[in-house]
């Protein structure tokens, strides 16, 4: 190495130019891979609404299986099907102010601040076009990270068929359990609503859940060692189906149409 | 030609980066869960040494000395988002998996020590050949603890059933812990001393020789 490498002047040079050089390796790679990425993440999504509403055929690939499904907009205030233009995108709507609505302290169960006006709903659809299981997403804060994930319910709109999250970064081995198919399993089969129809009762208990636990079929197992990430399951489970959530649909649909 | 030859297949076991230089441990506790983890891993991580360390080399007489680490870790850096960004678009089920230990190769002992320690010094070509003997050092490490894993906590290979788990109707119970990233300590402590005493010359000298503990008639 000779020596006059160290003067400002070629320190300078260099640096500049590395700079240069790396900046446009990356940049390059990013443009160019993002299609490809683009799609791998709408067909990680498309599964992930498969794998909530329980289906699967290893025959048959994602996209195949994807054509049972309707996709539908509603609106949250109406609980009404709404039009969308081409290329909507609810994660972005929620953060614009034209298209998102801001939750006040008390409605804010989930801790997500704001959330789309408009959100998508998939729906597995009988012969009759009667509605077989409806998928919704949801997401609310746990304890280190958003969890977004898609809870699927029977035609009932009650009986829950499965829950399960996409995304989120909780503790691996405690609150990263959310992904542990042993878990996932206590959810088939839980009612999400009492009596009224109105107030989602479904939430996660310390401890596990038996028979003789009064309203078992409310209740889950929670995740040991996981009391934040349980709590957080529990709050955005009952804040998208309330009001500010999905409920103005879910009675819509359940009164013959939305 | 003999010295390629030689920097590509001496970090292998004979100067391995794992168990004799001690280096990257963290990730391979880490990623070793599985094979196809570890493989696409491996795959990672030889392609970044091998690329940091031929770049490094080409512009090793024109790096400022006072800068030289900023600017190696400017390449490197860059290597490891372009292998994310292929990752992310070619595998992305693994990818998922692996999540932030790819970004991690950055700070992996093993892509800057070599840069440091052989690409200031060498040509490129002998560089590149060292950046990928020492991936493969890193790999073989990485394979020999993720087939055990694999194999004893998973009942697996790749994925492919071997030893039919006793959940899915089968005999063999999984080994839980293998499932964990303390085995993996186990293990490569396990491949260390299989090396060893195979190659006694790689055993160190104790730091400090134990006093013997005081006996009675002496006091």
């Amino acid at each position: 190495m000779s020596s006059n490498n160290d003067t400002m002047g070629k320190t300078l040079l260099v640096t500049i130019l590395l700079c240069v050089v790396c900046s446009v390796v990356v940049s390059a790679a990013a443009v160019i891979l993002k299609p490809q990425q683009v799609a791998n993440k709408e067909l990680d999504r498309k599964s992930n609404i498969l794998a909530a509403a329980g289906i699967s055929d290893p025959n048959k690939s994602v996209d195949e299986l994807f054509t049972q499904i309707t996709t539908k907009y509603v609106d949250l205030d109406t609980g009404k099907y709404v039009d969308v233009p081409a290329g909507y995108d609810d994660a972005k709507a929620a953060k614009d102010p034209q298209q998102n609505v801001r939750l006040s302290r008390s409605e804010d169960k989930a801790g997500i601040k704001s959330i789309a006006q408009i959100k998508p709903v998939y729906l597995v659809q009988g012969e009759d076009g009667s509605v077989d299981k409806v998928v919704l997403p949801v997401h609310g804060k746990g304890l280190w990270s958003t969890m977004y994930g898609f809870l699927a319910l029977e035609g009932d709109l009650n009986t829950v068929v499965g829950l399960g999250f996409f995304s989120h970064g909780e503790t691996p081995g405690l609150g990263g359990e959310v992904d542990n198919p042993s878990w996932k399993a206590l959810w088939p089969g839980k009612e999400v609503y009492g009596e009224d129809k109105t107030d989602p009762q479904i939430r996660l208990i310390k401890g596990s859940v038996d028979a003789s636990t009064p309203n078992a079929e409310h209740k889950i197992d929670g995740l040991s060692g996981a009391t934040l990430t349980s709590n957080g399951v529990t709050n955005l489970v009952q804040f998208w189906m309330g009001e500010s959530g999905y409920a103005p649909f879910l009675n819509n649909l359940r009164a013959g149409g939305a | 030609m003999s010295k390629t030859k030689d920097v590509l297949v001496t970090p292998i076991f004979k100067n391995n980066p794992i168990a004799l230089q001690i280096l990257g441990v963290c990730s391979a506790l880490a990623v070793t869960s599985n094979m196809a983890t570890a493989m696409v891993m491996t795959l990672a991580v030889i392609a970044v040494t091998a690329f940091s360390n031929f770049f490094v080399s080409l512009i090793r007489n024109h790096i400022p000395g006072n800068i030289r680490i900023i600017v190696q870790m400017t390449i490197i850096a860059s290597l490891v988002i372009v292998v994310d960004q292929i990752l992310k678009a070619f595998a992305y089920e693994i990818s998922k998996q692996l999540s932030v230990f790819v970004g991690l190769i950055i700070t992996n002992c093993i892509v800057m020590g070599r840069a440091e320690a052989f690409a200031m010094k060498n040509p490129p070509i002998q560089s590149f050949m060292d950046g990928i003997g020492n991936g493969l050092g890193y790999g073989a490490v990485l394979l020999f603890v993720g087939f055990f894993r694999e194999l004893f906590g998973a009942g697996s290979l790749f994925g492919i059933e071997i030893l039919p788990l006793v959940n899915n109707g089968g005999w063999y119970q999984g080994n839980g812990l293998m499932l964990l990233p303390p085995s993996a300590f186990f293990l490569i402590g396990i491949f260390i001393w299989i090396i060893r005493t195979w190659k006694p010359e790689q055993v160190e000298k104790p730091d400090f020789e134990m006093a013997p503990n005081t006996k009675k008639e002496a006091a």
